[in-house]
């Protein structure tokens, strides 16, 4: 069903974030407390890193459809 | 690393728009450019086509003006073009009409001429009074047709008609049979026959009857007639004799008169001898006077006998006979004869009366004077009286002396008036020279008048002699001409007659034929109506059984027919059936064994089959959405699509999404709108789509819902696209299956027989 779709890509997309975020937060911490002296901006770094990744993963899965890939523009 | 983002975004979009408004300017530029350049040229151009379309026109105008047919071939071929010319040339010039002249009608009325020209040709011809009505009454014969009882009038017909055609002038033919006795000239009775109102021509005893009759009759007046002139002729001629003898006993008488008159007067003789004479000379008086009066009376009866005659005459010359004409010519010249007879006695007798008289005047005078001399002797001598002579003894010289005084004073005075009378002599002579010339005039006037009353007669009598020898010889002439033409007739109607029996029996034999004709046609005709009649009987009867038997037949096909269409409409049902099988979700059964049955059903039907496989393979392995689940579906679908209405190629990424997703909360509209008639540009807008697929759905229009939703586009698009899929296919199988169904129903209705 094309209108569930979107769903399950919202779905996925949420997800994906929950992981990014997580493993995100995850690494900021571990880096934070092993390299950085237990200093926030490893953590936010790591944050940010993981929600900036999990919004661009999300935006390149909804646009998907639109995007024209390498393949297709060589065959054509 | 958002913000990055949004500009990114941003300028993407604003490169977007930018780009699509740079590129109008510089086309509009592009024109501009090139416009100038071109200026002069298409002034050029223009000046130039306008100096070839006026030079065009203005050689036009002045051509038709010029050649008026070319003037009309430009008016007919151009529509306005005739107004113009008006306006500029005037109007056109009147057409020439070339003309007729009538062709002089030549006279048909040849035959009335010719007719006319013999009529007039005869006329002149015939003086006899006959030959006038007879033609006259002969063209009459010939305008008026006669009644064919006989051959005669047959060949009268013929004749009738060839001599209309002006041939020969045989106009009187018809005439000629009536005239055909060309001895016979002439009768009054005749004239009446012709000019009798009803001309039937009479049959040739009748005509030979008549005119025996007529000759008889002519006869008898005729002999009447002579008897009569000669009874009348007689007795004038004995009375004229009588008369004339009459007249000459009495100039006899007179001049014996006058003799013995003169005698006395003259002669010395003596005394007895003049008392004889005397009675003598009475006597001759007496005869003379009765004489005279004898030839007055006989005169006066001549007279009245000769008027009688010329009556007689002019009765007979009325009659019109004229073989009496002689006779009464001859007549005419006797009474002339006697007439001029009578006139010359009278005249003698009337110059013997004037001779008598001027002896009896100069007796008288002589007596007269005698008597004088004798009374004046009386006077003188009164004693003595009576008869002197013999008286001289007696006298005395007294008496003698006065006597012989008296004497010659008597003497003197004769002697004197002698002299006198020599002198007056010639005025005596001349009065009675003047007297005898009045006298002789008054004779000459008198003889002349005569004479010329009497050559006046003889010129008519001859005039009449004349005319009667002419008419004499014309006749004889006529009567050759016309026994000519009797021959020519005759020889005519003979041929005629050839003719008209060959024309007749001729025509009788094609009679005969075209009877034969008929009558064999008429048979045949009857045999082949009764063959024709048994004929449609048989094919009528077979025509029957064939009926009977395609009847019977047609029923067996009918009710088969019957059944497969029930067939049909079971299979069809069955069909109809499996489509409620659906459930609120789940798809219906696969309709592939329904539409095997039906397949099976009408393996020989096209239409049928053709409807089977134009099925789409997904209803029949898979089986179809109900219209319920898919309404439900829809709704989901709408907000879906709602959602993502601002998502398309262009704009995808998340920061979109939010914002159409924003635009989706906020907007306020309408759920359902009546969508209009015709979608306008405006329409295609995703929410007024969605609200038109809403209102068409909500009325239970699939179709048109699906047909909105058809028209989204992007994202939203590609969320409706498994509905609309699904949609498609429903409604597909709905048609087709509604097309069987209404197929099936029709066969039914078909196939039904009415009770």
């Amino acid at each position: 069903m094309s209108e569930k779709e979107l769903g399950q890509k919202w779905d996925r997309c949420l997800a994906d974030c929950a992981v990014k975020f997580g493993t995100g937060l995850g690494l900021g911490i571990v880096f934070s407390v092993v390299f950085f002296k237990r200093r926030t901006w490893p953590i936010v770094f790591g944050t940010g890193l993981g929600l900036g990744m999990a919004y661009s993963n999300c935006q390149n899965d909804l646009r998907s459809h639109y995007v024209l890939q390498s393949k297709v523009a060589k065959e054509q | 690393m958002l913000r990055v983002c949004w500009k990114g975004a941003r300028a993407a979009a604003r490169q977007c728009v930018c780009g699509r408004v740079k590129a109008h300017p510089l086309q509009h530029c592009r024109k501009y450019t090139t416009a100038g350049g071109s200026g002069s040229a298409a002034g050029k151009i223009v000046a130039a086509s306008l100096l070839t379309v006026g030079g065009g026109l203005g050689g036009t105008i002045l051509y038709a003006k010029w050649d008026p047919k070319f003037r009309a071939n430009v008016e007919k071929s151009v529509p306005y073009s005739d107004q113009l010319f008006e306006m500029v040339l005037g109007l056109p010039p009147p057409p020439l009409v070339p003309l007729l002249k009538k062709p002089v009608k030549t006279e048909p009325l040849q035959i009335s001429s010719l007719s006319e020209a013999s009529k007039e040709s005869k006329q002149p011809k015939a003086k006899a009074k006959k030959s006038d009505p007879a033609p006259v009454g002969a063209p009459a014969a010939v305008e008026e047709t006669p009644t064919p009882q006989t051959l005669e009038e047959a060949s009268a017909e013929a004749a009738h008609i060839i001599s209309a055609l002006g041939e020969v002038p045989s106009v009187p033919a018809p005439g000629t049979s009536d005239e055909s006795p060309p001895g016979h000239t002439a009768a009054g009775e005749e004239c009446k026959d012709h000019h009798e109102p009803v001309l039937k021509e009479r049959p040739a005893e009748e005509v030979t009857a008549r005119l025996a009759q007529q000759d008889k009759a002519e006869q008898d007046a005729l002999a009447a007639l002579t008897a009569g002139l000669e009874e009348s002729l007689g007795s004038a001629a004995k009375i004229t004799l009588q008369a004339i003898g009459a007249q000459e006993a009495a100039l006899t008488a007179i001049a014996a008169h006058t003799d013995k008159l003169k005698e006395a007067m003259d002669s010395q003789t003596p005394s007895d001898e003049k008392s004889s004479q005397w009675k003598a000379l009475n006597d001759a008086l007496r005869d003379r006077t009765r004489a005279m009066e004898e030839a007055e009376e006989t005169l006066l009866k001549a007279k009245g006998e000769l008027e009688n005659l010329r009556g007689v005459i002019n009765s007979a010359k009325q009659s019109k006979i004229d073989t009496a004409r002689a006779q009464i010519l001859a007549a005419e010249e006797n009474l002339h004869s006697m007439i001029v007879d009578l006139d010359k006695i009278v005249t003698k007798v009337q110059t013997a009366q004037t001779e008598a008289k001027i002896v009896s005047q100069y007796s008288e005078l002589v007596n007269e004077a005698k008597a004088q001399f004798q009374q004046e002797l009386a006077n003188i001598t009164p004693e003595i009286q009576a008869d002197w002579k013999g008286l001289s003894g007696k006298l005395s010289a007294d008496d003698l002396n006065s006597l012989i005084a008296h004497a010659h004073r008597r003497i003197d005075q004769l002697n004197r008036e002698l002299a006198e009378q020599r002198v007056r002599e010639q005025i005596h002579i001349e009065v009675a020279l003047e007297q005898q010339k009045l006298e002789d005039q008054k004779a000459l006037e008198r003889a002349v008048v005569s004479a010329l009353e009497h050559s006046r007669e003889d010129m008519r009598l001859e005039q009449e002699k004349k005319v009667q020898e002419v008419r004499e010889v014309m006749e004889a002439e006529m009567r050759t001409q016309l026994r000519r033409q009797a021959a020519a007739h005759t020889d005519h109607l003979r041929d005629v007659l050839k003719v008209q029996e060959m024309e007749l029996r001729e025509e009788a034999q094609e009679i005969l034929n075209s009877k034969m004709m008929e009558q064999e046609t008429h048979y045949r005709r009857l045999t082949q109506e009764q063959l024709d009649t048994f004929t449609l009987d048989m094919n009528a009867a077979y025509a029957r059984l064939k009926g009977i038997e395609e009847a019977i037949d047609s029923h067996v096909i009918a009710e088969e027919e019957a059944r497969k269409a029930h067939q049909l409409w079971l299979s069809v049902e069955a069909l109809n059936y499996t489509l409620k099988s659906a459930g609120p979700d789940s798809p219906t059964e696969p309709l592939e064994g329904a539409v095997g049955v039906i397949k099976e059903n009408c393996a020989e039907n096209e239409f049928t089959q053709a409807l089977a496989t134009a099925l789409p393979e997904e209803s029949l392995s898979r089986g179809i959405y109900s219209e319920a689940s898919l309404r439900a579906r829809f709704y989901d679908i709408r907000r879906l699509a709602r959602r993502v209405a601002l998502i398309d190629e262009t704009r995808n990424s998340l920061y979109q999404y939010f914002l159409s997703y924003l635009q989706s909360v906020l907007l306020f509209e309408r759920e359902q709108v009546a969508p209009p008639a015709k979608l306008a540009p405006e329409d295609l807008d995703t929410f007024k789509l969605l609200a038109y697929a809403t209102y068409s759905i909500e009325r239970g229009d699939l179709e048109l819902a699906a047909k909105f939703v058809n028209q989204l586009r992007g994202e939203s698009q590609r969320v409706a696209q498994d509905w609309l899929k699904e949609a498609r296919l429903t409604l597909e199988t709905k048609q087709v299956i509604s097309l069987l169904s209404a197929y099936a129903n029709a066969v039914g209705l078909g196939t039904t027989q009415a009770p």
